[in-house]
C-alpha cells in the first residue's frame, strides 16, 4: 500500500517534471498590477499577467515557468531566446511589430496627462504644457508622445526608469505633468496625494505578449487561447480582480475577436529601410548625448580633483579629528555604490534641497570620486621621499612652502597616471546618471535601441563614441606612467 | 677663534635604544672637523640634531647664538634663525628630483631669502663653475653621476650662505681621486671664512683636510684632537677598531 502510494507520487512528480514549460519573460520589479512580488511573501508572483500567464500555459498544456527580466530589456530577451513569450504590460508600438512576433492586443489602456491638483484644468493637453517639465517612462509609447510634443509643443521630456519617482517629483515640484497610461495614473494617484489625472486620454494603445521573430506557430497558438479567454469571461474576470476592467473593454474585446484590429496593426510596419532612416535620425541625439557626458564627465573631474586635493591635505597634514573626519567620509563614499549616492542627493534629500538633475548628478560623480582622488593624492603625497622634505627644510623652505614647491609637484607626477585612469573609469560612471533622470550617452543608446528594437547598430555606436572619449586618454595616461618610470629609474 | 657650535651633554634615546650618551663638542669658526666613528656611532644623529631634524631628550645644542634645547621641535622663528646659521649636505644628496641643477640651487635663495631671480641665477653659476659642474646646470638629477649630484648638493646648500655647512658622508661613493677632488674643495670652502663638519669613514681624508677629528663611538666622543696625532696613534679601542676597519674595506 504505502509502496504503491509512493510510485504513485513519484509518477505525479515526473510528470510535472515532464510537463513543457512555458516559459513567460516580466519585470517583478515595481511591475504592479501586470507582475509584482506578493507583500506578504516576496518569492510569490501576482498581478494581472502573472494570471494572464497561467491561462495562455494552460491552454496550451504548459506549466508557466517566470523569467526575470529588466522591462526595458524584454524585447531582446525574448528575441535572444532566453523566455518564450514576453508579458509585462508590454505595449503595442509599430516597431515592436516589425521586429517581433506580436500576439493580438489582449488588453486597452490609455495615455492620461497628470498634474497637481492646484493645476486641475490648466493642463488638459500636451500643447498646454509649453516649456514645461512632462515627466514619463522611458521606452514607453508615452516617452514617444512627450518626445513629438517636445518638438512640436516645445514641452521639456524627463525620462525616468520606473513609474514610482514620476509622481513623487510631479509632486515636489521637479516636474509639471506626468504623462502615463492609465493604470500606473490611477494607482499613484493612490498612492501620492495631491494629485489630478485628466480624463480625456491623450492616446489609445494596447497591451501585446512579444515572441521571438520565427516563433510564429507558438504565437497563433497564443492567439486562439486569448481569443478563448475573451470570449468565455476569464480576462474579463483577471481584469475586474485587478480593478482594471473599464468601459473601453468590451469594445475592445469585440474589436480583437472580429480580429479588426489585429489585421489592421499588423498591416502596419516597414522594411529594412526605414530602420536605416531611424539610425540617422538618432546619430545627433547620440552626439548630443555624449557632449552631456563630456561635460558631466569634465565638471566632475575637477570637483573630484579639488576636493579630493583637500580631503589628501586634511589627511596627511590635518588634527587628529580632521583626519578621522574624513577617513569616515572617504571610506563610507568608497564603501557603499554611488548609484545609492546618486539615489540620496536626488531624491533623498529633495525634501531640504531640490537639486537639478544635472547638479546632482555633477556632485554625487565629483563627491563619489573625490574620495578616490584623495586616496591617490595621499598615497603621491606619501611616496615623496622623506629626504626630499628634509633637504627642502634645511635650506630654509616653510612647511607650505616644502608642500607648494618640492612635495606637491613631485607627488602630482607620482599621481597624474592614475588620475588619467580614474578619468575613464568616471567617463564611463557617468551612464550610472540616468538614473536620476539625466540622459546621457549610454540612456540615450537603450533609448535608441529599445525604439528600432535591436542593440547592433546603438551599442556599435555607442561603443565607438566611449572609446573616442576614452583611448586618447588611456594612451595619455600609459606615456605618462612610462615617463615617470623612467624618471625614476 | 670664535665657537660657531657647541654642543653640550646631548642625549637622545629612541625607544630602548640609547643612541647619543651625552656627547659634548665644540667647533670654532674657519675648522675643517672630520666627525669619525663606525657604522651605527651616532655620527649622522648628531649632524640632524644640528640642523633640527631630530629632537632629543637631553642636553643643549648652540648654534652661533641659536640655542636647541630638549623637548618638543623648536617655535618657527628659531627654526628660521637656524637656517640662516646651518647649511645640511645629505649622503644621499637629495636634489629635488623634479627641478633643474639650477632651479635647485635658485630654489632657496628665491623662495626664502627673497633673491631677485637673476641675482640667485649669477651666484648659482658661480657657485657651480667653483664646484666644477657649471657645464651641468641644465640637467635633472637622474642624469648626474653620484660625483656631479654631490657638488650640485655643495652648491644647493652654499647658495643660502650658511656660515656653518655640515656634511653627512660626502666621502662614501667616491673613488680616491674625487675624494682628494673634494677635499681641496672643503678646504678652499673654510678659507672663505666657513665652517665645516663632516662626516665619514676614511682616516686618510680626514688626515690630508680636517683640522681636527672627533671620534664617536656608542654615541659618546671618546677621543679628538689633531687628526694625524690621533688617526697614527689612536689611544682609545674603538679609534684602532675603526682603523682596522678602514684598512680592512680598502684592502678589500
Amino acid at each position: 500500500m504505502r509502496r504503491i502510494a509512493l510510485l504513485l507520487l513519484l509518477a505525479a512528480a515526473s510528470a510535472s517534471a515532464q510537463q513543457p514549460v512555458l516559459r513567460w519573460g516580466g519585470d517583478a520589479e515595481g511591475g504592479a498590477p501586470s507582475v509584482e512580488a506578493d507583500p506578504n511573501d516576496p518569492a510569490i508572483l501576482r498581478g494581472l499577467d502573472v494570471e494572464v500567464a497561467e491561462q495562455i500555459a494552460k491552454g496550451l498544456g504548459r506549466r508557466p515557468e517566470f523569467h526575470q527580466v529588466e522591462f526595458t530589456d524584454i524585447d531582446q530577451s525574448v528575441q535572444r531566446g532566453d523566455f518564450d513569450i514576453g508579458l509585462n504590460g508590454v505595449e503595442d508600438t509599430p516597431a515592436r511589430r516589425r521586429m517581433l512576433a506580436a500576439t493580438i492586443p489582449y488588453f486597452e489602456f490609455h495615455e492620461v496627462l497628470t498634474m497637481r491638483i492646484e493645476d486641475r484644468g490648466k493642463f488638459s493637453t500636451l500643447a498646454a504644457l509649453r516649456g514645461r517639465r512632462v515627466g514619463t517612462l522611458g521606452g514607453t509609447i508615452a516617452y514617444e508622445r512627450v518626445l513629438a510634443a517636445e518638438k512640436s509643443d516645445g514641452v521639456i521630456c524627463i525620462s525616468y526608469d520606473d513609474d514610482v519617482h514620476p509622481y513623487a517629483d510631479l509632486r515636489s515640484g521637479r516636474l509639471d505633468a506626468v504623462l502615463l497610461d492609465n493604470i500606473i495614473a490611477a494607482r499613484s494617484m493612490r498612492r501620492v496625494p495631491g494629485l489630478y489625472t485628466e480624463e480625456r486620454p491623450v492616446a489609445t494603445s494596447h497591451y501585446i505578449g512579444v515572441l521571438a521573430t520565427g516563433n510564429t506557430k507558438l504565437r497563433d497558438q497564443i492567439n486562439d487561447v486569448l481569443r478563448a479567454r475573451m470570449r468565455d469571461g476569464t480576462l474579463e474576470r483577471i481584469y475586474r480582480k485587478w480593478g482594471v476592467w473599464d468601459s473601453y473593454q468590451p469594445a475592445f474585446f469585440a474589436g480583437v475577436l472580429n480580429a479588426g484590429v489585429n489585421a489592421k496593426k499588423a498591416a502596419e510596419g516597414g522594411g529594412p529601410a526605414q530602420n536605416l532612416d531611424v539610425v540617422f535620425r538618432y546619430i545627433p541625439a547620440l552626439l548630443r548625448a555624449s557632449l552631456i557626458t563630456i561635460a558631466l564627465s569634465c565638471l566632475a573631474m575637477a570637483l573630484a580633483v579639488v576636493v579630493g586635493v583637500f580631503i589628501a591635505s586634511g589627511r596627511v597634514y590635518g588634527s587628529a579629528p580632521v583626519r578621522a573626519l574624513l577617513t569616515i567620509y572617504v571610506e563610507v563614499v568608497r564603501g557603499t555604490p554611488v548609484l545609492l549616492q546618486l539615489f540620496v542627493l536626488y531624491y533623498g534629500l529633495s525634501s531640504v534641497i531640490k537639486l537639478p538633475a544635472f547638479l546632482a548628478a555633477l556632485l554625487g560623480l565629483g563627491l563619489n570620486y573625490a574620495a578616490y582622488e584623495s586616496e591617490i593624492y595621499r598615497g603621491a603625497l606619501e611616496a615623496v621621499a622623506r629626504g626630499q622634505l628634509e633637504a627642502a627644510r634645511t635650506l630654509g623652505l616653510t612647511e607650505v612652502q616644502v608642500l607648494r614647491l618640492v612635495r606637491g609637484p613631485q607627488a602630482f607626477r607620482i599621481a597624474l597616471a592614475p588620475m588619467t585612469n580614474d578619468f575613464v573609469s568616471l567617463l564611463k560612471d557617468s551612464s550610472l546618471v540616468s538614473v536620476i533622470t539625466v540622459i546621457e550617452l549610454t540612456k540615450q543608446t537603450s533609448i535608441f535601441a529599445a525604439n528600432i528594437g535591436s542593440w547592433v547598430v546603438p551599442g556599435i555606436l555607442c561603443a565607438a563614441l566611449y572609446l573616442v572619449l576614452s583611448l586618447p586618454l588611456s594612451r595619455l595616461a600609459g606615456r605618462l606612467e612610462n615617463r615617470w618610470k623612467a624618471a625614476t629609474e | 677663534m670664535s665657537g660657531i657650535l657647541s654642543i653640550t651633554d646631548l642625549r637622545l634615546r629612541r625607544g630602548e635604544r640609547e643612541i647619543l650618551r651625552g656627547v659634548n663638542a665644540s667647533v670654532a669658526s674657519g675648522e675643517l672637523v672630520a666627525l669619525m666613528g663606525l657604522s651605527g656611532g651616532g655620527k649622522t644623529t648628531v649632524l640632524r640634531c644640528v640642523a633640527a631634524l631630530e629632537t632629543f631628550e637631553d642636553g643643549v645644542i648652540d648654534v652661533g647664538g641659536v640655542v636647541l634645547r630638549p623637548g618638543p621641535p623648536p617655535p618657527r622663528a628659531t627654526i628660521r634663525d637656524l637656517r640662516t646659521r646651518v647649511g645640511m649636505v645629505f649622503q644621499l644628496h637629495y636634489l629635488f628630483e623634479h627641478l633643474s641643477v639650477m632651479e635647485n640651487v635658485t630654489l632657496a635663495p628665491v623662495q626664502v631669502a627673497h633673491k631677485p631671480r637673476p641675482d640667485a641665477e649669477r651666484r648659482a653659476l658661480e657657485l657651480l663653475e667653483t664646484l666644477g659642474v657649471a657645464h651641468r646646470r641644465n640637467a635633472l638629477p637622474r642624469e648626474l653621476s653620484g660625483g656631479e649630484a654631490q657638488r650640485v648638493a655643495i652648491a644647493r646648500a652654499m647658495a643660502m650662505e650658511p656660515p656653518l655647512l655640515l656634511m653627512d658622508e660626502p666621502t662614501a661613493s667616491l673613488d680616491p681621486a674625487r675624494r682628494g677632488e673634494l677635499g681641496e674643495t672643503l678646504v678652499q670652502l673654510t678659507g672663505a671664512g666657513r665652517t665645516l663638519v663632516v662626516t665619514t669613514h676614511d682616516d686618510d681624508f680626514a688626515r690630508d683636510f680636517a683640522t681636527r677629528v672627533i671620534i664617536l663611538a656608542e654615541g659618546e666622543v671618546v677621543e679628538e684632537g689633531d687628526p694625524r696625532q690621533v688617526l697614527t696613534n689612536p689611544k682609545h679601542e674603538a679609534t684602532k677598531r675603526l682603523l682596522q676597519s678602514a684598512r680592512s674595506v680598502a684592502d678589500g
